[in-house]
């Protein structure tokens, strides 16, 4: 009988099968070929696969560079948002997927380092970079960029009602501003788990629970992800929604200006920079544990640290170069604030009590 | 003709039936599942992590996961059985338009139904924005967006399209002589439907419920995004753990108590189908489509028509609206909106702004949708053909078979995105370079849909007409050609629209496995969605209304 399956088919949806036929040969086709390209090969490009999150861009001009200079093919892998991404480098290595992972964060990173993940590799970049982002004494992990995760605020609201912006976590609790905050889920969300961050590093792992618990008695907003707290709750972006302040990134404003319709005058909106308020997650690169390729991956992870590279950042990715020689675009300098002095907890410490914290807040906040 | 009485060599063949649809679940489906459940296991073993608040992790989901599935099936066969019985039963202007309206929130992604949603119904929707207006509020009357409400709402409107097709198309395929029957013999027109037209559609009606039953049993997207984070489902917690916390040993048994349950569910409602499928000779088609007659019946259709294309189509419309529009808030007023129109959505979707590598123009992520939801079709026919043919045939392993091709659905889509990553991770089958991997993943999910409809059909399919083509001479290959395949056309042409549009939406498993070279609509709109800026979430809308578009025109080609 089986046999006849095949002309069933073709009598069912003639036209369909066949577009799917033809669809599987273009898809073939478009495929690369699967074979595993040899760490050197003196005629072609050697392929060099960037596993990274959803978030990774690039500009096109800044890769055909890099890869002439090189004679490589960069491949990037995107898998899903940051954890999905260090999940998957973290189970596929004993037969790594890639050469080199970009976007482990700060509250992720000793769990790469635990997992043993990346070979160390220190870059002559290095000197360029602030020791306060060299995280990974070992080098195992390198930092590329950095973003302040801060509450943003719509600046007519504030100035329409006469109100002073809050300059501390605990001017949040305070009956004035009853019912304008929106904050996302820890447990869901890296800007939400950033902010929980920010007031454990402040209040201790004692008494955040306490903050929290007179957040929630004033009416904090609380949504699963930046998309529906940005979008959906915060008034000052295009959803025009109920909440004045919104936990987002500080680099956000610069972006409402560049992507807005008609170019403003000014930011619609700004972020409160007050020293305890931000939470500052730091981006690392590292080259795969097992790569055959680690010479062209050194040759990347130099790359990413470069000037050209660190300066394509804010514009591709909104956040900040951790090169001390890259210059900032005017969008930045006028409109995103860097926090003054964020708050930071170990890794050490994030990483053992990760799990906890956020049971904890939970339990406290939506149960 | 029973089974006993057939020929050995046809019993042989039957068997064979089995393996396509068995291997392939076997390699895609139950492989990386069982890699990456042994691997979960061993990490279990290795970091003692599954603590003593267990209970309480597993029995809280678990819980509420049950319940809400259960009050989403049980509305949207209250919404959805009348829609069926109106298209199964009359014929009406716009009646084709309006079933093609209908698939169409079965193809969106979350994010773009809860845009949709809170375009219509959130703080600033079109609802609220009108109320306040009228009423002079300066607080948004209707709270929808983060209740319980959302969340069965969004349920309903996905599944509607389900019960429509699945029931409705039995429906139309009744054969009419048999309710004409009863009346003649003087049954009530209640009695008729009650004693004739329920028991012969209790297949489909179980069908559609068990396939409703387990895509809000693992629902995720509607969850986080529409409940909020006060709602959580076992899908959702197996997110939460496996990505977010990565804590594989809990990801893991939460998955393996999601299986047990969609198995479990499965032989329920296998017990509940009456065993022997009664065989009905296929009619005209549209033979039992009528016009309304009567002002009474035309008022309640028209009410049933005007509720069903307002539901389904005022969060699309809502959409669609607010790609075009521009808010524009008065400084230092909360309340007041002024609103514009605007084209610069779309055609900001032509520029590659920042010149990024990753930039694609909406005709290639439109093109890349297509080709995926085109191969999707053709793999699950394939498989689902065969499968459903060898389901109806009687036999202890035709309850495994149908439990094996159901669970899929209940599988956890991060697990086995994660299982996926695992297992296919040299040439030729790897995630990395075998494209169709995603058709594959989308097959999946789309068989058991594919299988439902074709086997009530198949089970209808009366012997006797085989056997009188095999008696004049057709061979067994030409009596199933002539005879099975006009019969079930439009069976599969209503699962094939089930697989494109599946796979058309398909959001989780694309964007894990799909080269960033090739992205999909969905990929694509989240990848605007992701981003602060009016433009982005602009693009956002503009792209969703693209890709409603791209889909109602393909099923408009496809369902004829």
């Amino acid at each position: 009988m089986m046999k006849h399956f095949s002309s069933i088919l073709l009598h069912l949806t003639r036209r369909g099968v066949r577009l799917a036929a033809a669809a599987c040969i273009l898809l073939a086709a478009c495929a690369p070929a699967a074979t595993p390209t040899p760490a050197a090969t003196p005629s072609g490009p050697v392929e060099l696969a960037v596993m990274t999150h959803d978030s990774f861009a690039v500009s096109e001009d800044l890769v055909r560079s890099f890869e002439q200079a090189n004679n490589a093919k960069l491949t990037f892998i995107k898998s899903g948002d940051t954890g999905a991404a260090l999940n998957r480098a973290i189970l596929t290595k004993s037969s790594p997927q890639a050469d080199v992972f970009y976007g482990v964060d700060n509250t992720f990173l000793s769990r790469a380092l635990k997992e043993d993940i990346f070979e160390p590799y220190a870059p002559p970049g290095l000197a360029d970079i602030p020791a306060a982002f060299k995280l990974d004494p070992s080098n195992r992990a390198l930092p590329v960029d950095y973003g302040d995760v801060c509450i943003n605020y719509d600046k007519a609201y504030f100035a329409g009602k006469n109100l002073p912006v809050p300059q501390s976590l605990e001017d949040l609790a305070k009956p004035e501003y009853k019912g304008l905050l929106a904050v996302e889920n820890p447990a869901t969300s890296s800007p939400g788990l950033a902010f929980l961050l920010a007031t454990i590093a402040h209040f201790g792992p004692q008494k955040y629970l306490e903050y929290w618990n007179s957040l929630v008695s004033n009416q904090v907003a609380v949504v699963n992800d930046w998309e529906t707290a940005y979008y959906t709750n915060f008034s000052g972006s295009s959803g025009k929604g109920p909440q004045p302040m919104v936990v987002s990134y500080a680099s956000s404003p610069a972006a409402e200006v560049i992507y807005a319709e008609t170019p403003p005058a000014d930011a619609p909106t700004a972020s409160i920079t007050a020293p305890g308020t931000c939470f500052r997650q730091v981006e690392f690169v590292g080259i795969l544990k097992g790569t055959a390729k680690r010479a062209l991956a050194e040759k990347f992870v130099d790359f990413m640290l470069s000037v050209p590279f660190q300066e394509d950042v804010p514009l591709q990715m909104f956040v900040y170069p951790v090169n001390e020689q890259a210059a900032l675009p005017d969008a930045f300098t006028q409109y995103a604030a860097v926090a003054e002095q964020p708050a930071s907890l170990p890794p050490d410490e994030v990483a053992a009590n990760r799990e906890a914290w956020i049971q904890a807040w939970t339990e406290a906040v939506l149960r | 003709m029973s089974l006993t009485a057939r020929p050995r060599s046809a019993l042989a063949w039957g068997s064979l039936l089995w393996l396509l649809p068995l291997a392939f679940l076997l390699l895609f489906f139950l492989t990386p599942l069982a890699r990456i459940l042994a691997l979960a296991w061993q990490a279990a073993g290795e970091q003692g992590a599954l603590s003593a608040g267990l209970p309480g992790q597993v029995m809280y989901p678990l819980g509420f996961t049950l319940f809400q599935a259960a009050l989403s099936t049980l509305l949207t066969l209250l919404a959805g059985l009348p829609a069926a019985y109106l298209f199964g039963r009359f014929s009406f202007a716009g009646r084709r338009l309006l079933r093609v309206l209908s698939t169409l929130p079965f193809i969106l992604p979350t994010v773009v139904v809860a845009a949709g949603f809170n375009a219509l119904l959130g703080p600033r929707g079109l609802l609220n924005l009108a109320l306040m207006g009228l009423a002079g509020l300066d607080q948004p009357p209707i709270h929808f967006m983060n209740t319980l409400g959302a969340i069965l709402t969004a349920h309903v409107f996905y599944n509607v399209s389900v019960v429509l097709r699945v029931v409705g198309g039995a429906w139309e395929r009744l054969d009419l002589r048999l309710e004409q029957a009863a009346r003649t013999l003087g049954a009530g027109g209640l009695r008729a439907f009650w004693e004739v037209t329920l028991p012969l559609l209790r297949p489909a009606i179980l069908g559609a419920a068990l396939l409703v039953f387990l895509f809000n049993f693992t629902s995720f997207g509607v969850i986080l995004l529409l409940g909020g984070p006060r709602f959580v489902t076992l899908e959702v917690e197996i997110y939460i753990q496996a990505l977010q916390l990565l804590n594989l040993p809990l990801a893991g048994l939460l998955s393996a108590v999601q299986l047990g349950f969609t198995l479990l569910l499965t032989a329920l409602a296998r017990r509940l189908e009456p065993g022997q499928g009664i065989p009905l000779a296929p009619r005209v088609k549209g033979e039992g489509l009528r016009n309304p007659r009567g002002w009474g019946q035309r008022l309640a259709l028209g009410a049933l028509v005007a509720g069903l294309a307002l539901f389904t189509l005022s969060p699309l419309a809502a959409l669609a609206v607010r790609s075009v529009t521009r808010l524009e808030a008065e400084r230092g007023q909360r309340g007041a909106v002024q609103t514009g129109l605007t084209l610069d959505y779309y055609r900001e979707l032509f520029v590659n702004r920042r010149g990024s590598i990753f930039y694609v123009p909406p005709a290639t992520a439109a093109l890349n949708s297509l080709l995926y939801a085109l191969a999707t079709v053709g793999i699950s026919l394939g498989l689902g053909v065969p499968a459903a043919y060898a389901l109806n045939r009687s036999g202890p392993a035709r309850r495994w078979l149908d439990a094996l091709l159901m669970l899929p659905l209940g599988a956890s889509a991060v697990t086995l995105g994660l299982g996926y990553v695992i297992t296919f991770n040299r040439p030729p089958l790897d995630v990395r370079s075998f494209p169709l991997l995603i058709p594959i993943a989308h097959s999946l999910v789309a068989l058991p849909f594919v299988v439902r409809t074709l086997q009530p059909a198949i089970a209808a399919v009366p012997p006797s007409l085989r056997q009188a083509a095999e008696v004049l001479g057709a061979s067994p290959a030409r009596a199933w050609l002539l005879v099975d395949v006009p019969i079930l056309s439009r069976a599969a042409l209503t699962g094939a629209v089930f697989a494109f549009t599946i796979s058309l939406g398909e959001f989780g498993a694309t964007s894990l496995l799909a080269r960033p070279e090739f992205p999909t609509l969905p990929v694509a709109i989240f990848r605007f969605f992701s981003q602060p800026g009016a433009l982005n979430y602009g693009q956002a809308m503009a792209m969703a209304t693209l890709l409603m578009l791209v889909c109602a025109l393909s099923i408009l080609a496809l369902d004829r």
